[in-house]
């Protein structure tokens, strides 16, 4: 195992890929020798050189379309879009085209290609640099939607994401690439679809994802001095769902509290409360919780951006009212 | 043009604004004053200096992430804009824009913005809003070279042209999208070619030298309130800083950073050059110009710093309108 960073994590997880396989390249904007707004792929260029990491125009239509395209056409393309938030820019190419390829072409065609975009609040970038908007993924079936919470997953589910046949969306937290773990050498694959116990428990349980998830995981330490154990349950991937484990875990627990840092209307805890209601309903002790971000753009000011992401302090007064 | 000294003079002022308060936003960010992010219009103050010369107050404009000097020409109020980049709930949006969402919209300024090239369809919009209701106003959409690759200016331009629209598209080429030079994000050199794909003009002018600017946007401004539709001018610069507060932009030559910021390139070197041989001013007029601008500046900033933290409470009011 070696010590990593969250980025370093996620641009092993490339690389592994990158050597092993001749038909996976990036391109976005700044990727090559700058390495990325973040630096996530700082490095790729001089190691593959000027064919296989590639600085694109801002034009995330054709970032993503082209991606389509050259995965259809037996490339495994990594498209980068700078921020989750310019998404908007290339909605139709993701959702109309790389997602229903396959199923309109009668199963017939596919795209094996991941789009990478970081997301989250907490660094003061505002409103339209700040969003978490997996929900819009989740949304369209033909789309895997993918967020990591540690280093460990991070490149495990680069992996996966990079073999996997269908188009991926890949969404990285600004707030975790600094983030250092432990992190298996080579090629380490996590599964699509399967979920992690990150911390046992037999009080409630925590789903939450990405930042949230560190977060969960810092509630449940204080939450245990006052004598409640918490178990956290990281989905790892929101589309494909582990639903049976998150299942598993309300049946132990009879509680369930879902953490994310989207907004709360239509994001993605009203569909993980509707399957446990739908088919746990009889395992719940008490009403499901949810703590997420206010239905609300993300202000600018430091004080306002505090109160709108979602807190241990929030975490533990959800989790307190189901006692 | 020339032979309008208090033009030039304005002109001259607007641009020592827009460095001052450029200069400060960035020691004062440094410092740790304010988080997120801040885009320096250093080096390009002459274009929304001249650009904006000509525009009245009911007249639009949509900025960019590079925002701050395009809302001092339009008339921008500098306290305001200073207490936003703090945060303050006295800054022009409560807070709640920050850098790059600054918007006056009695001014006409429909908003600094944070994705790139998303102006120019906006600016096309209020530019129909003025053709609609019949009015002579016109709307300017200032963007970077890159973002005349985004599908947004193609549209932009096309649908203007067909409707006739009175809006100007100013293109700030500044060489760089971030790391990405002009000549390898697009195999043009003009992008005011890219006007011939509409059938509209297309001039590409001297980025630093605010007359030349003030006299193309003057044309093609007046072009649009007389009805005869949209201009694409190109402006050829190039920032004097990083893409943002804190990218050291190895990727520049320090030859050509040295040869821009050279006095005989910057556009209020030579303008201060112009208004002394033309005998507008003298060194000693510029110079308390230059004081009475850092005043007030002074004076922004002290506001900013002086004003209260919005409420908590704040983050959920505005969304929508009642
Ligand atoms: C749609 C979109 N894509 C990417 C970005 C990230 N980004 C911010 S500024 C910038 C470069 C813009 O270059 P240019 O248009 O030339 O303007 P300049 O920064 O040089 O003034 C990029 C890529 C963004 N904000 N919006």
């Amino acid at each position: 195992m070696a010590q990593m960073t969250y980025m370093e994590a996620i641009r092993d997880g490339m690389r592994v890929e990158m050597k092993r396989d001749p038909g996976v390249y990036i391109a976005g904007e700044d990727v090559a020798q700058f390495g990325g707004c973040f630096g996530v792929t700082a490095g790729l260029y001089d190691e593959f050189g000027p064919e296989r990491v590639m600085n694109t125009p801002i034009s995330e239509a054709v970032i993503v379309g082209h991606a389509v395209g050259a995965a259809a056409a037996g490339l495994r393309p990594i498209a980068e879009i700078m921020f989750v938030d310019f998404m908007g820019c290339c909605m139709d190419e993701l959702g109309n085209q790389a997602a229903k390829m396959k199923y309109m072409f009668g199963g017939k065609a596919k795209v094996p290609m991941v789009v990478r975009t970081p997301c989250g609040a907490g660094m003061g970038a505002a409103a339209q640099h700040s969003q978490s908007l997996e929900s819009w993924f989740t949304h369209i079936p033909g789309i895997k939607t993918i967020m990591p919470s540690t280093p460990a997953d991070a490149k495990g589910l680069m992996i996966a994401a990079i073999r996997d046949d269908n188009p991926v969306v890949y969404i990285e937290h600004k707030q975790l690439l600094g983030l250092a773990g432990e992190v298996p050498e080579g090629e380490y694959v996590v599964p699509l679809g399967k979920a992690d116990i990150k911390r046992e428990g037999a009080d409630v349980t925590i789903v939450a994802w990405s930042w949230m998830l560190q977060k969960s995981l810092a509630a449940a330490e204080q939450l245990a001095k006052e004598g409640i154990n918490a178990e956290i349950l990281d989905p790892r991937t929101l589309v494909p769902l582990d639903k049976e484990a998150i299942l598993k875990s309300v049946a132990k627990t009879g509680r369930l509290v879902i953490v994310h840092e989207e907004v709360k209307t239509s994001g993605y805890g009203g569909e993980i409360a509707a399957i446990v209601t739908e088919e746990g309903f009889d395992y719940l002790d008490a009403p499901i919780k949810r703590v997420t971000a206010p239905d609300t753009p993300i202000p600018f000011s430091p004080v306002l951006e505090q109160a709108y992401i979602p807190n241990e302090e929030k975490i533990i007064k959800a989790v307190k009212q189901l006692f | 043009m020339a032979e309008n000294k208090e033009k030039l003079l304005e002109m001259y002022t607007t641009m020592v604004r827009i460095r001052t308060f450029e200069q400060k936003a960035i020691d004062l960010f440094a410092a740790g004053k304010f988080p997120g992010f801040v885009h320096s219009y250093l080096g390009e103050e002459a274009i929304a200096a001249g650009v904006c010369s000509n525009l009245r107050k009911d007249d639009y404009i949509c900025s960019t992430h590079r925002g701050h000097g395009h809302l001092i020409a339009k008339g921008g109020n500098l306290q305001l804009m200073m207490a936003e980049l703090f945060g303050k709930a006295t800054g022009y949006c409560k807070g709640k824009g920050g850098s790059m969402h600054i918007a006056d919209v009695d001014l006409g300024i429909l908003g600094a913005n944070g994705i790139v090239g998303a102006g120019m369809p906006i600016a096309t919009g209020a530019a129909f809003a003025c053709k609609y209701r019949k009015s002579d106003s016109v709307a300017i959409a200032f963007f970077g070279d890159g973002a005349s690759d985004r599908a947004t200016f193609h549209e932009s331009l096309n649908l203007a042209s067909i409707w006739k629209l009175p809006v100007v598209f100013i293109c700030e080429n500044n060489g760089w999208a971030i790391s990405n030079a002009q000549t390898s994000h697009q195999n043009i050199t003009d992008i005011s070619d890219r006007a011939t794909a509409y059938g509209i003009p297309g001039v590409s002018v001297d980025g630093n030298d605010v007359v030349a600017i003030a006299e193309a946007a003057d044309a093609a401004i007046e072009r649009a309130r007389k009805g005869d539709g949209p201009t694409l001018v190109e402006c050829k610069t190039w920032r004097h800083r990083g893409h943002f507060e804190g990218d050291p932009a190895i990727y520049k030559d320090p030859k050509d950073q040295e040869e821009w910021l050279a006095d005989n390139k910057d556009a209020i070197a030579r303008m201060e050059k112009k208004l002394v041989g033309l005998k507008y001013a003298g060194q000693d007029y510029l110079d308390k110009i230059k004081a009475e601008v850092r005043e007030e500046v002074e004076a922004a900033v002290q506001f900013a710093e002086q004003s209260p933290d919005p409420e908590p409470a704040e983050v959920l009011t505005d969304v929508y309108t009642a």
